[in-house]
């Protein structure tokens, strides 16, 4: 709704908005390196047990010969250092697939390959690939869940943030630990309610708590099936009327008075 | 039902996204299955610790080794540096700098250092919880605030809460696919897909989807918060012939009983059937997957 020139979708292992996002056209692609994975020659090998004994990861087990683990094995290099007869080498390794959709608009995103760990990596690359494609200076980012690597990924260098929370015990636990996670960053925070009439004194809960604790309110969305019936059909909540769309609207407007408030 | 023979399995509880409905599944199988384990790996976001409220915990701390330099020995040859693969060392100043948030804990910079100038200590990241609710152990992970990685969490608790375990075990998984959830399911015997019923709740059970095959993991989906119309999800499972253990209807008392962190099997016996039965489908599937795998 704001026509962002520029916007990103860094939930990399489950990303959604390319599947609504009216880009028509097939988006460039690269391949994703993570880091390397570790193999051992056979060959070579003289059985020392060196590396599956300093492997920190478990990723080196003896069966018949030496083998590691392609999912486990992070890539750290210390089987190699430690190898007496160079029987180790890190061979490149495709951990995902970045998207990049070039038209008024430039939409970032990515895919993590499936049993791929470095998610917070292929985070920060798909705004950075956002950030060398646009001129925009104004950007939109859908982070990750959680609070973990991909979640501190998304939130390094942004301006503002909006929490999206849910009128629910777990929800306001989750709405705490990552609030907690952005101030770490100095940011800006903003949070909204999702489906705020499924539990309105939850929703009461997190009012008082944003007020309580100085962070800006950015409204209220309610529980709307036609959200569902909406992405359905390929489109958002502000394309179509409804109740959760018009809610939608005022967030956003709050939202950006918060950022524009300098 | 086949109980017996599933005593001391495994059954990870997984979804795409956040929200889905992991842990409103995952405590009320354990809820109805009466004698069992549940292990919240979800250790940014642990939640099942609100509906269980087990009593009589114990905390433990987590840690993982971090390096740590003695100044007067480092001589700047930057070697550490060059190694580390994750760039958590750098040597600016006269000085080496470590990123405690981005080490990988692999050991490397101390093994090489040729002065050794670097040693490790232990930093705690965060803890796991264990207590009782009722006839249920429930053991929790939880990640602290600022931590990039709650993957040594998450080890250590199924460790720790699998050996001697003689009952079902419920093991609800952080949301997503990425190394988190592969730790999670790592030691799993079947594995429960949650699912939306929309576009984006097909996608993220694809995603799931793949994962479990990667890994070789028998399963099955349950189709959540399902409304009147199309179910994308429901598609996708009949194309891919993945087995549907059950579908829970969108339901507003549900939710609130939910949102309140009540446990809906205890509260009434409509949601009681329902759990009892996607328990009595999970353990008929694990068992019949288990005999023609094996």
């Amino acid at each position: 709704m704001s026509q962002a020139k520029a916007y990103a979708d860094c939930d990399v292992d489950a990303p959604n908005l390319h599947l609504i996002s009216h880009q028509d056209a097939v988006p460039a692609k690269a391949d994703y390196y993570g880091l390397p994975k570790a193999s051992i020659d056979p060959q070579v090998c003289i059985e020392c047990d060196e590396c599956r004994q300093k492997c920190r990861f478990d990723a080196i087990a003896y069966k018949d010969i030496y083998k590691v683990d392609y999912f486990a094995c992070e890539g750290c290099g210390v089987c190699k250092l430690v190898c007496p007869v160079e029987a180790i080498t890190l061979l490149p390794s495709i951990a995902g697939e970045l998207m990049l959709y070039k038209n008024e608009q430039v939409f970032s995103t990515a895919q993590l390959k499936m049993g791929s760990g470095t998610s917070g990596l292929l985070v920060s690359r798909v705004k950075k690939q956002l950030r060398d494609n646009s001129n925009a200076d104004f950007a939109i980012i859908d982070g990750s869940p959680g609070i973990g690597c991909p979640v501190i990924a998304s939130l390094s260098g942004v301006d503002t943030v909006l929490i999206v929370a849910e009128p629910t015990l777990s929800g306001i636990s989750d709405m705490e630990r990552i609030i907690k996670t952005a101030k770490g960053f100095g940011v800006k925070i903003a949070v909204c309610v999702n489906k705020y009439d499924t539990n309105l004194e939850h929703t009461k809960r997190i009012e008082r708590y944003c007020l309580n604790n100085g962070l800006s309110y950015a409204g209220r969305i309610p529980f709307d099936k036609n959200a569902v019936l909406a992405i359905n059909n390929n489109k958002t909540i502000v394309d179509i009327v409804c109740a959760s769309g018009i809610a939608a609207k005022r967030v956003y407007n709050r939202v950006m008075e918060l950022l524009l408030a300098g | 039902m086949r109980a017996c023979t599933m005593a001391g399995k495994k059954i990870a509880i997984l979804s795409g996204k956040g929200g889905t409905g992991k842990t409103l599944i995952a405590v009320n199988l354990a809820a109805v299955a009466e004698k069992a384990a549940y292990i919240d790996c979800d250790v940014e976001e642990p939640n099942g610790r609100l509906f269980l409220r087990p009593t009589g915990v114990k905390e433990e701390q987590v840690t993982v080794k971090i390096p740590t330099v003695n100044n007067a020995l480092c001589n700047g040859c930057r070697k550490c540096v060059e190694f580390c693969a994750f760039s958590a060392l750098a040597y600016t100043n006269g000085k080496l700098l470590i990123f405690e948030e981005i080490c990988h804990s692999c050991g490397g910079c101390s093994l090489l250092c040729p002065q050794a100038a670097l040693s490790e200590k232990d930093k705690v990241i965060g803890h796991i919880e264990k207590g009782k609710s009722g006839s249920i152990d429930v053991s929790t992970g939880i990640l602290n605030i600022g931590e990039a990685s709650g993957i040594p969490i998450i080890s250590r608790l199924l460790k720790d809460s699998l050996s001697g375990q003689d009952s079902l075990s419920f093991i609800d998984c952080p949301p997503g696919s990425a190394c988190i959830v592969m730790e999670s399911i790592k030691d799993a015997d079947y594995c429960v897909l949650v699912a939306e019923p929309s576009i984006f709740g097909a996608h993220n059970l694809n995603m799931v989807y793949e994962l479990v095959k990667l890994f070789n993991k028998p399963f099955g989906a349950v189709l959540n918060k399902c409304i009147e119309g199309g179910n994308p999800s429901e598609d996708f499972c009949t194309e891919k012939g993945i087995k549907i253990l059950t579908k829970i209807p969108f339901d507003k008392e549900l939710g609130l009983l939910n949102s309140n962190a009540e446990i809906a099997a205890k509260k009434d016996i409509k949601y009681n059937r329902i759990f009892t039965n996607l328990l009595y489908n999970i353990l008929e599937e694990a068992s019949y997957q288990a005999t023609t795998n094996s």
